[in-house]
């Protein structure tokens, strides 16, 4: 004992970079071999507009729960409402309460619940409001006061793009956004914004939305949610590709025929229809969480899982990505009409409650994309996106080439197809891999047989839900799942040109709701000698 | 369903649990490990009711073994449940006769191929689980030394016959206490100059908390004994005061730290199947966890002090 902390100089903290640069001294009971212990967030405040809202109440404030029953948050976290009931906070609570009880993905505890609620609160007002932002940032700092939040806040804007500028605006002129100075314990308190997509509506919004934010809280304090990119199989998409020796030899053009990346929905507009009127399929879905899942599965080796390294991989691939020579030839769009969906009898998007009759909003968007890399030149990326389809499912689909020779007569091959390996987002998370197999009996026989392994039945018992694994990384501060700015504008580039053409060339072809999309989504294929996989 | 077989062999349950799963519809075989329960009659059941709760998390081929008569003569009874509560297969082996002494010769045939194995002793452990013959079978053995009649002694010899692979519910129970004083230690803060773990006297998690502070800290830590339930207080000194976790309740733990507010945080106790499912997390040696055991051998945890009024500095 003659050299106290002499473990100091000893092995790395758990989180390099993440919660080193907050140390002084060096944390010496953290270990990176002790994989037990989990990475915990320190002492802070989550500051929520737009609680009321359905994304609060069904996936952030049970995710908030699940992340103190694990034993995530701090001591003493806080949370803060902002809306414009005019509630108490035990009425806040209340509502929180019923969120949680009912939506929460761990079970129930009334002693986590307790404890935790003990730092909620809310504040009653209108966005414009300056009398309502001082009352917040009283407050947020009598909580730091009472709860020893450490002057640490991040703000979660659950809410529509337009009221950006605003409440943005009001974070500044009441202080809020402003850290301060370095604290006397060497700590400069932290300030972070977590904002939803959309991020604009085409490269110039996206620009605009980013300069609002950007004059108030500098570029590393922004998080973007993709909520896509908080999913387990996002996330394995990166161990499958680069954890194993198995697959990167033939994830190049050499072995891959095209690649297809789905999100079908079956559900219409529903109670979006003035959000997504004028916005449309493309632009909700295809600039972000397919372009991320396109740059996900396309990208070279990062040199490390961290932040910097993973989005410029990313970067690197969007900045490839090339649209068709002829986009009328390369795309096809469509809107659901009236038709029988899983046994319900449903209305076409163009008799939807706010939706105007002669909306040429698509429903349904797919597109033929090239990445223009030495590992990708000449194979094509399809992404497709629609409601009102036939299921509601989520993958990536990398179809191999055929055999360049089969020494089996034509007819014992007739039933088998490409090999494939599919990775399934969601629902029944997992992958497939397919290949050909004798059929027993005495004749060769090949067919199409699958090789699955389901993370579904298995692990999503306890797997984190996307919020919580997200919002965990905004309190710690650690970015690698969240795009840039960057990823942002790069992916309204590649979608600007498409949405242009269409606005001035086409109209939407109906397509019946139920069904597989537009019969132009097949030409579309069809004319490369190719089918979409069926939904 | 349940299929029972008497008098049997591995080769039948082998050939009952293809033809269950036939009946069933073709269930996919994801188990990611065999989880080997060795128990008894009395706690075969909770113990198997908390290895399907982790299996929700680790689909897996429970194997529980039961020995029974050991007088009587050799024969082997197995229950196999498929397609019930949680989503792998059960099945119970009991041993009577000799047959007990030679349970290997059962599980092995039965292990699922290219997977890990785990086996765990939910009760009494034998001296050295690497060294039986069915903690041989398994990369990672799983004790509890908190069953015991006399912890201490069992998590000495248990440090003393230490194999990669081994471990103990009273480290996993250590965990969110851990997580706790790590994060603490997290913020900026004083240097550490000495350490204090309370908990009951027969609570070899306090033991192994103080030893792995000690351990990472380099400085003395007095493990004091109080009431309980369970772990009672942790704290750090430092030249400022001390940095103190409290927990009287077993349920919420509140942080006292020197010039700020308290913090209290829920610090809840954990059942069975959730120290379970943290140990089929990781199954690779936790070597953490051999440091720290090694270091209760070489410095056992002190002649335990009685917890005094006015903690303070006379205790170290």
């Amino acid at each position: 004992m003659d050299e106290p902390n002499a473990g100091e100089t000893g092995p790395a903290p758990a989180n390099p970079g993440v919660i080193a640069a907050e140390l002084d001294p060096v944390n010496s009971l953290r270990d990176p071999r002790d994989r037990r212990i989990p990475r915990v967030a320190g002492p802070c405040v989550m500051v929520m507009f737009g609680v009321t809202g359905d994304l609060a109440r069904k996936k952030l404030m049970p995710a908030l729960y699940d992340l103190a029953n694990r034993g995530l948050l701090p001591p003493g976290f806080s949370f803060v409402g902002f809306a414009r009931r005019n509630w108490e906070h035990e009425d806040f609570a209340q509502i929180a309460y019923e969120a949680v009880k009912e939506h929460a993905r761990t079970p129930f505890r009334e002693t986590v619940w307790q404890q935790l609620s003990e730092g909620v609160r809310f504040v009653s007002g209108e966005f414009d409001d300056d009398a309502a932002f001082d009352t917040l940032a009283d407050c947020v700092r009598q909580l730091d006061a009472e709860r020893g939040t450490g002057g640490n806040y991040a703000f979660y804007l659950s809410i529509p793009p337009r009221s950006f500028p605003v409440v943005v605006q009001q974070l500044k002129r009441s202080g809020l956004s402003d850290p301060g100075p370095v604290g006397p314990d060497g700590h400069r308190p932290w300030r972070r914004v977590v904002i939803e997509k959309p991020f604009g509506r085409d490269l110039e919004t996206a620009q605009e939305l980013n300069a609002i934010v950007d004059a108030v809280f500098p570029a590393e304090s922004v998080f973007r949610i993709d909520h896509y990119l908080g999913k387990e199989t996002v996330q394995n998409i990166l161990a499958l590709r680069f954890a194993n020796t198995l697959y990167e030899p033939i994830w190049n053009r050499s072995y891959v025929d095209h690649v297809q990346i789905t999100m079908s929905e079956d559900i219409g507009v529903g109670g979006r229809a003035g959000y997504y009127d004028g916005i449309g399929a493309a632009r909700d879905v295809i600039q972000n969480h397919l372009l991320q899942l396109l740059a996900l599965t396309a990208m070279e080796e990062p040199v490390s899982f961290d932040a910097d390294s993973l989005r410029q991989e990313k970067e690197k691939v969007l900045s490839a990505v090339r649209l068709p020579g002829d986009i009328a030839e390369g795309t096809a769009r469509g809107q659901y009409a009236a038709g029988w969906q899983g046994g319900r009898r449903v209305i076409g998007f163009l008799e939807e409650d706010g939706i105007p009759a002669d909306s040429k909003t698509e429903t349904y968007a797919a597109v033929r994309l090239s990445v223009d890399t030495r590992r990708w030149a000449g194979v094509p990326f399809y992404l497709r996106t629609g409601k009102r389809l036939t299921r509601r499912m989520t993958e990536i689909a990398l179809l191999f080439q055929r055999a360049p020779h089969l020494p089996f007569a034509a007819t014992d091959t007739k039933e088998l197809s490409q090999n494939a390996l599919v990775i399934r987002v969601q629902p029944d998370e997992g992958v497939t891999v397919r290949f050909g197999s004798k059929v027993p009996g005495s004749a060769m026989e090949v067919r199409d047989v699958n090789m699955d392994f389901a993370y579904g039945e298995s692990f999503t018992e306890s797997s984190p839900e996307a919020y919580e694994r997200l919002i965990l990384d905004v309190l710690i501060g650690d970015p690698p799942l969240f795009p840039r700015q960057e990823e942002v504008e790069l992916s309204w580039r590649i979608l600007d040109p498409i949405e242009q053409f269409w606005a001035e060339n086409t109209k939407p072809e109906q397509y019946r709701s139920g069904s597989a999309g537009p019969a132009s989504a097949d030409a579309l294929m069809a004319r490369d000698g190719r089918a979409w996989r069926r939904l | 369903m349940t299929i029972d077989l008497t008098d049997t062999t591995t080769g039948a349950i082998d050939q009952a649990l293809t033809e269950a799963r036939r009946r069933l519809g073709g269930m996919t075989l994801g188990m990611v490990l065999t989880l080997i329960i060795v128990t008894d009659e009395a706690a075969q059941y909770d113990a198997i009711r908390a290895a399907n709760q982790a299996a929700r998390e680790h689909p897996c081929r429970i194997l529980a073994v039961i020995a029974r008569k050991p007088k009587a003569d050799s024969r082997l009874d197995a229950e196999i449940r498929v397609g019930e509560s949680s989503p792998g297969e059960t099945i119970v082996l009991r041993m009577y006769g000799p047959l007990g002494q030679h349970a290997d010769s059962v599980t092995a045939p039965l292990l699922v191929p290219d997977v890990p194995v785990v086996t765990w002793w939910p009760d009494e452990a034998p001296q050295i689980p690497a060294k039986d013959p069915l903690g041989a079978l398994a990369q990672r053995r799983v004790t509890d030394t908190a069953a015991a009649d006399e912890p201490r002694e069992v998590l000495s010899a248990l440090a003393e016959g230490y194999q990669p692979g081994d471990t103990d519910f009273a480290w996993t129970r250590a965990t969110p206490w851990r997580s706790l004083l790590a994060a603490t230690l997290d913020q900026p803060h004083p240097r550490v100059t000495a350490g204090q773990v309370a908990a009951e006297a027969d609570n070899p998690t306090a033991d192994l908390i103080a030893a792995w502070l000690s351990l990472r800290l380099n400085v003395p830590v007095a493990r004091t004994v109080s009431g309980g339930p369970g772990i009672t207080e942790t704290a750090f000194s430092t030249l400022d005061g001390d940095i103190t976790i409290t927990r009287t309740d077993g349920r919420t733990a509140t942080l006292s730290w020197p010039g700020k507010t308290d913090r209290t945080v829920a610090l809840h106790r954990r059942d069975t199947a959730e120290l379970l499912a943290e140990e089929l997390r990781r199954l690779d040696p936790d070597e953490v966890y051999a440091e720290t055991l090694s270091h209760v051998r070489v410095s056992p945890p002190d002649q335990l002090l009685a917890a005094s009024e006015d903690r303070g500095e006379e205790d170290f």
